[in-house]
């Protein structure tokens, strides 16, 4: 298990290399755009210019790679926000992002597992049809269609909640006020429809299938009534391919989703993915690469790992 | 006992079984059940794709016919005053059903207002003599349904307003008149069009005073102070409250005789150039441009395309590019992933470790990339095709290679090998067959992944496709995203139409994966 894991990590650390590399050759070859204002643009020039933006680009890399390993510099913002340094923007946009994913995953986590087991239990009469049916309206809809129909039902028709995510000023100051949550409600609940059918549809399907299995006939010819066979042998076997899963999208709630923050204006790490863009704040455009890259490696690995932690079959089939 | 010579038989007493006849096998009664047949049967059984199958054909004729049906204008055309305008056509309005409408609360000052102009536009000739009550008989009258008017609750300070709630108005004439800079070869035109058709464009130009609301518009062209309509009769202003046989005092614009004046000189030399200033009625204005009536069957976009026309424009986009994406993957995913599950090894190993790296790079990066390195010298659709190329056959791939490994080492293949069949005969005429079910159903599931991330993006503003000839679903719905509230039309058709079209896909592709399986074969459940 332990050389699984660690050629598994060794792996994950040349592909995310390779990866940088080519995002930081690709992005410092784009065209830099200057702002307009005259004392602004010298200002910018000059510190291009000391940070060895005209070296030729593998010097930039090394210079770049230099900065991260030893000072932890991931370069500058520009435009965002004025000569702050890209990490401390990055970080200061994970608080919101995380916080509203958080929120979803927990609400949706339950809720999904709870009516997977429902319609798997209830397979094929009339509850199961309905599950199925608004899993598979709620899998196919694109999230950002139910945040306008969360908006048009809480804030145009019912007037319970506000159209937008507040600001930190209007909420209190605080990510963690009452007010703030209130706001929030409406991004969690577009975000949480489609989490809450995926894992619906997949704890369905999985324990479905460990439903019908020979231990499950096992278990009932021993003596144990229906529901304990399900919940002492089916249930845990089905939660061998769904935990690695739950444990995937948590490390993919760091991400968020950027439809969703763009619609209720959350401050968070996908809408500064936007900006930077638009703006053309490359080092912020670097380092939310990175960032994105990294949590999508993570995910998959400790997706993997984590098969093996539960699955104790899985695990021996490693040990070669 | 008789006993026969069985040694000795004569020749002549054989004969020869079926002498004269081919021996053949037996022919089949039933036809044979091929591969595809069998799904088809399989496929058939299963109600819901049928149905999410026609719904598709649905949405892709629209997507395609449209531009045939709507005779009267194009998707470039484009009348920026009746912009984010509801849905209107003359043959079901009678049937109540999209006449234009919305419904409002008014106060007393803009219900005169929105009144006012089916009045004035019965008074071409600026008599300044029409009632309220024929003004509501009016052809362009915007009003549609009035309800009682209730008082506003006492509020300390302020006068009770009267409030008239739940009313109908037809948007389109609601825009009523408004001032246009013409030629002076064009005011003839005009007034020769009025002549043939018996309509009215040109109207009263309005004084302007102090009972003047608004220099800019054309639409307050009675007296009025602080918006609310007024009579001088007495001298001073003396406000007026609504009733039918009310008759608003005109403000026009006279000459010394007192007739109206319709035009105003404002600017420009000669006899063809000199513009005139003119207030005309926008409804009929439109007309006499378009030749037709304003008649969109799902409204007008942000911009005052026909939303009809653009949606169908952003659908055939969406589609066009999902099916060529899917096709493209499916060949280059079918060829990598062939290769890799055949030769397996060394190659299988290198191949994969490619596939992964580019696998875990964030796709919001590269289609960003690729926009921002390519977008200018390709265009935003090419550019956004390659994003989506460059990565999306990895998973086209990692099937197929799948599909290899579980048939490359069953005996029918060594059979084949055995009689000297080459690699390549093998790969596609041996084993390619076996995945092509499980390979044609994610080609298909393909499509809706690309329409959803597409219409994404576009919404995003990532790719930019928005302008005059295209646009995009995504684009569509961003255009709507600020002002959705007030014109819930503009968000509604595209979202329905996304959604539904996402819902069949699905529906049509997870039918198709298990017609796809002879497994299920006789699994009734």
């Amino acid at each position: 298990m332990g050389k699984y894991v660690l050629k598994r990590v060794l792996l994950m650390f040349f592909t995310f290399f390779v990866i940088v590399t080519i995002s930081f050759l690709l992005i410092r070859l784009l065209p830099r755009e200057l702002p307009q204002d005259k004392n602004l643009r010298d200002v910018i020039v000059a510190r291009w210019e000391a940070l060895g933006y005209n070296k030729p680009l593998l010097t930039q890399y090394w210079i770049y790679l230099k900065g991260i390993f030893t000072k932890w510099d991931f370069g500058t913002s520009w435009y965002i926000q004025f000569r702050e340094p890209a990490w401390n923007v990055l970080m200061s946009r994970l608080l919101p992002t995380v916080l509203v994913n958080l929120y979803s995953f927990i609400l949706s986590v339950p809720l999904g597992i709870a009516f997977g087991i429902y319609a798997a239990i209830k397979k094929n009469k009339w509850q199961d049809q309905f599950i199925s049916t608004m899993v598979m309206l709620f899998v196919s809809v694109p999230s950002y269609v139910y945040a306008f129909l969360v908006q048009y039902i809480f804030y145009f028709k019912l007037g319970v909640l506000p159209l937008t995510v507040y600001s930190l000023a209007d909420a209190g100051g605080s990510w963690w006020t009452g007010k703030m949550f209130v706001s929030m409600i409406a991004p969690i609940l577009a975000l949480s429809f489609g989490q809450i059918a995926g894992l619906t549809r997949f704890t369905r399907a999985e324990l479905t299938e460990t439903l019908t299995s020979d231990y499950m006939l096992l278990a009932r010819t021993k003596g144990l009534t229906r529901s304990q066979a399900t919940t002492r042998h089916a249930l845990k076997n089905a939660m061998v391919p769904i935990l690695p899963m739950i444990i995937g999208t948590f490390i993919g709630i760091l991400a968020g989703s950027m439809v969703i923050e763009q619609i209720f204006s959350i401050p968070g790490v996908g809408q500064l993915y936007i900006k930077s863009i638009n703006l053309f704040d490359y080092d912020i455009f670097m380092i939310d690469t990175i960032f994105y890259t990294f949590i999508g490696l993570l995910a998959g690995i400790i997706n993997d790992i984590s098969y093996g932690f539960i699955d104790p079959r899985i695990r021996m089939g490693s040990r070669k | 006992m008789n006993n026969a010579d069985y040694n000795n038989i004569p020749k002549d007493k054989f004969v020869l079984v079926n002498a004269g006849q081919r021996l053949t096998d037996k022919k089949f009664e039933d036809k044979p059940i091929g591969y595809f047949r069998d799904a088809w049967i399989r496929f058939r059984k299963n109600k819901g794709s049928i149905v999410a199958a026609i719904i598709i054909l649905l949405i892709v004729l629209y997507a395609f016919l449209t531009p045939l049906f709507i005779t009267t204008h194009s998707a470039t055309f484009l009348d920026a005053y009746y912009a984010k305008k509801p849905a209107r056509l003359m043959s079901l309005a009678k049937a109540g059903m999209s006449d234009g409408t919305v419904t409002r609360t008014f106060a007393e000052g803009g219900l005169v207002k929105a009144l006012g102009i089916g009045v004035a536009a019965e008074d071409w000739t600026g008599t300044g003599k029409v009632t309220i009550a024929q003004g509501k008989e009016s052809y362009y009258q915007p009003m549609k349904k009035i309800t009682e008017g209730t008082l506003t609750a006492e509020i300390k300070g302020a006068k009770p307003k009267m409030v008239y709630q739940n009313c109908k108005i037809e948007t389109y004439l609601e825009v009523g008149f408004m001032y246009k800079s013409v030629e002076q070869s064009e005011y003839a035109r005009i007034r020769e069009w009025e002549e043939q058709t018996g309509l009215h464009v040109l109207y009263p130009l309005i004084a302007k005073n102090e009972y003047t609301q608004d220099v800019n518009d054309a639409n307050y062209w009675y007296k009025t102070v602080k918006g609310n309509p007024v009579t001088t009769k007495s001298g001073t202003a003396v406000q007026v409250s609504l009733s039918d046989d009310l008759v608003l005092e005109d403000n026009y614009k006279r000459d010394e005789n007192g007739d109206p004046v319709y035009y105003e000189y404002a600017g420009g030399g000669d006899h063809a150039t000199a513009q005139y200033k003119v207030r005309v009625l926008y409804y009929n204005y439109y007309r006499y441009l378009n030749g037709f009536e304003p008649e969109y069957l799902f409204g007008t976009d942000s911009q005052g395309y026909d939303l009809a026309l653009r949606l169908a424009g952003g659908l055939r986009l969406s589609l066009l590019l999902a099916v060529s994406i899917s096709a493209i993957n499916l060949v280059i995913g079918a060829i990598y992933g062939a290769i890799e599950g055949y030769y397996g090894g060394a190659v299988d190993l290198i191949l994969e470790r490619i596939a992964d790296i580019l696998y875990d790079v964030p796709f919001i990066v590269v289609v960003t990339l690729f926009q921002i390195h390519l977008a200018s010298k390709v265009g935003p659709i090419p550019s956004l095709l390659f994003a989506f190329i460059s990565t999306g056959w990895i998973g086209m791939a990692a099937r197929t290679r799948t599909q290899f490994y579980r048939f490359k080492g069953q005996e029918y293949v060594l059979a084949a090998r055995t009689l000297g069949a080459k690699d390549w005969r093998i790969i596609w005429k041996h084993i390619f067959p076996n995945s092509l079910g499980t390979i044609i159903t994610s080609a298909v599931l393909v499509i809706p992944g690309v329409i959803s991330t597409e219409s994404m993006l576009s919404y995003l503003g990532i790719v930019k496709l928005g302008n005059s000839t295209t646009t995009s679903l995504g684009t569509l719905l961003s255009d709507a995203a600020g002002i959705w509230t007030n014109y819930p039309h503009l968000l509604l058709y595209p979202a329905l139409v996304l959604s539904l079209l996402m819902i069949c896909f699905n529906l049509f592709g997870n039918g198709l994966r298990d017609a796809f399986n002879p497994s299920l074969r006789g699994v009734e459940d």
